[in-house]
């Protein structure tokens, strides 16, 4: 009966004062709007990179030119050139038990025409086991073959998009199409793939790894070579045999001063998952100081409100109440108010990552809506708590007044 | 004895400056009383009212309540015993302004342990009945007369059956009409049994209890039996 009055007299006096009770739980509101959007979005986008890194396909490994940390991102990824990583190196690698297929990579952009048709778009210089590598497959037509690699074939197979922008609904094997101002043929085009590792693969052509590095871009190194493994297994062990062939290959006795890092997926996505856990943390963090600065809002009215009823406390007190009700009350009044500045806040957040995920989606990302019932029960608590914590000042100036000093209070 | 105190003081410490409002009280109550306090402004009276009432501390001396040393309760034996044992009337009724009369006549209650609802909710209804409130129970203290609102605060005195009733001027802030039905229901009270102590600064009000200490200076001066106790009844005369 006491918590139930307390409860009514508490929703009664944050009625009383309406635009008060609310721009002090806007600090609240907003704090707990924040993690809550926060954590949902730092979900969705771990998700996202997680997905997009397994679709690339799984039991693969990367090797990139340059070294790296075990942990840390390797220095390709930073843009810098390096040229360490050759196609012969790639060409000894296959021959390494386990491996089921291996693939160069390099990359450039370039116009591509066909009649009127001028596009840009990037082309990529793969190996003839690309498909096998990346679990890619092809719509119609053919993939370039081993021998296609070794000759310089002037051949392209096209990203299904790319297809659709040069040709239309023309049938275009077998025509021939221009990548600056080079002549391809094209004998393929690759089924649709869509988004993955945040290029969309559709948008892209592929032709030989030695063509491209040849007639296209004038150089003799690779962006990075990519094996496929029989199973998850023998990743560990295909690792370390391509450490040793690498270092015979480029002269290195001290494994410390390799020129090259290798990388699997499992690797990446531990990486990947530890990044963005670390980011989402920070984040909520940074989200959670606007609920410090909320309760001290709440502090601060706290103490006006225990002002304004100081009249009203010293008649609990002459009729009965300990300090231990009047505390009690003036804690339940902050923690209703912080508790209805939550619930706002957790409906604002929801909507903003609603907002959030109708925005990425727009841009043909994968991106799910996730609010976590943890996050929820998190900002729950912790509204709760700021109430607590920050009435609890107050609460205790209220508790301590003398009943009579009180009464006389005016 | 129901009430003893035994040379009370108590002093106002302000700024190092000591103001002694009781200077050694002495006086004895009686279950069943109806005693007025009376002096003028000053005088202490009100000071000796809290005393009593445990919403204030005496400096020094002796105060047995219903056979119990008072010196030794500590702040939740005294919130026990306003909550028990005092039923308090003040001069400005102080009702809680957006709760119900209802609400403000059980407003004690919610501070009792062991509550039993049925039984305090029929108390509750016998007394708005009594004072002539049960059609107003809904109402909030704003919609009521002076006189209607002091009423509720003897009813909110009253719902926790207190041994002790202490009314300080509960008549100030009313006018005669009003002050005399005040009155009346005092009287019935004590009529009924209940002990009274009441502070007022006005004869005529003091006239209508049995007995009436008078003050000065923070002492009794005066402690005498009313030869003929008016009778709110037949009006409030000056």
């Amino acid at each position: 009966m006491y918590l139930l009055n307390t409860l009514k007299l508490a929703f009664q006096n944050l009625a009383l004062q309406k635009s008060r009770s609310f721009l002090t739980m806007l600090g609240i509101v907003i704090g707990v709007g924040a993690v809550i959007s926060i954590m949902s979005v730092g979900a969705s986008a771990q998700n996202l990179l997680l997905a997009q890194v397994n679709a690339m396909g799984t039991n693969l490994i990367g090797i990139l030119p340059g070294a790296a940390d075990e942990m840390g991102p390797p220095a390709a990824l930073f843009g810098i050139e390096i040229t360490t990583l050759k196609y012969e190196d790639a060409l000894a690698l296959k021959e390494l038990p386990h491996v089921l297929a291996i693939s160069s990579y390099i990359t450039g952009q370039g116009t591509m025409s066909y009649f009127n048709q001028i596009e840009s778009y990037n082309y990529q210089g793969v190996g003839h086991d690309y498909t096998k590598v990346e679990d890619a497959s092809v719509d119609s037509g053919r993939f370039f073959r081993q021998e296609e690699v070794d000759s310089l074939a002037r051949v392209v197979v096209l990203g299904s998009e790319v297809k659709e922008k040069l040709f239309g609904e023309d049938n275009p094997i077998n025509k021939r199409i221009k990548i600056e101002q080079v002549s391809f043929k094209v004998i393929g085009v690759m089924e649709e793939r869509g988004v993955v590792t945040f290029q969309n693969q559709d948008k892209q052509v592929f032709i030989p790894i030695k063509t491209a590095q040849k007639l296209l871009l004038g150089v003799d190194h690779l962006a990075f070579i990519r094996a496929k493994v029989d199973h998850a297994d023998n990743i560990a062990l295909v690792t370390s045999r391509i450490k040793e062939i690498l270092r015979f290959r480029h002269h290195i006795k001290d494994p410390t001063k390799d020129d090259f890092s290798v990388r699997n997926t499992a690797q990446a996505l531990d990486i990947l998952g530890s990044i963005t856990q670390a980011l989402k943390m920070f984040l909520a963090a940074v989200a959670a100081i606007s609920l410090l600065v909320g309760g001290i809002g709440i502090m601060n009215i706290m103490f006006v409100v225990v002002n304004e009823r100081t009249r009203e406390i010293g008649l609990r007190k002459a009729l009965g109440a300990k300090r231990k009700d009047v505390l009690i009350q003036f804690l339940i009044e902050s923690a209703t108010m912080t508790l209805i500045g939550g619930i706002m806040g957790i409906v604002l957040g929801i909507l903003i990552a609603l907002a959030i995920t109708l925005g990425v989606n727009y841009f043909d990302y994968d991106w799910q809506f996730i609010i976590t019932p943890l996050s929820v029960f998190v900002s729950t608590a912790m509204a709760i708590s700021v109430g607590l914590v920050f009435g609890l000042w107050p609460a205790n100036r209220a508790s301590k007044l003398n009943p009579i000093e009180a009464l006389r209070y005016e | 004895m129901f009430i003893k105190l035994e040379n009370i003081t108590k002093d106002y410490i302000d700024e190092e400056v000591i103001t002694r409002a009781l200077r050694g009280v002495s006086f004895e109550i009686d279950k069943g009383e109806f005693v007025a306090v009376m002096g003028s402004s000053g005088s202490g009276k009100s000071t000796l009212m809290h005393i009593i009432g445990f919403l204030d501390k005496m400096t020094q001396g002796e105060y047995f309540f219903d056979g119990e040393n008072t010196s030794e309760f500590d702040d939740k034996k005294l919130a026990e015993i306003r909550n028990q044992k005092v039923g308090f009337v003040f001069q400005s009724y102080n009702l809680l302004a957006r709760t119900s009369v209802w609400d403000n006549v059980l407003l004690p209650t919610i501070y009792m342990p062991n509550l039993n609802k049925k039984e305090i909710e029929d108390r509750a209804k016998q007394l708005l009945n009594k004072l002539g409130l049960l059609e107003r129970s809904k109402h909030r203290p704003n919609q009521l007369s002076g006189g209607e609102q002091q009423r509720v605060a003897i009813a909110r005195a009253l719902i926790n059956q207190p041994r002790l009733i202490l009314a300080d001027e509960p008549t100030g802030n009313l006018d005669s009409k009003s002050g005399q039905e005040v009155m009346e229901v005092l009287q019935d009270l004590n009529k009924e049994g209940h002990t009274i102590l009441m502070v007022t600064h006005e004869k005529y009000v003091a006239e209508c209890a049995r007995r009436i200490l008078n003050m000065k200076d923070g002492q009794i001066v005066h402690d005498y039996v009313v030869a003929h106790q008016h009778l709110a009844k037949n009006g409030l005369k000056k």
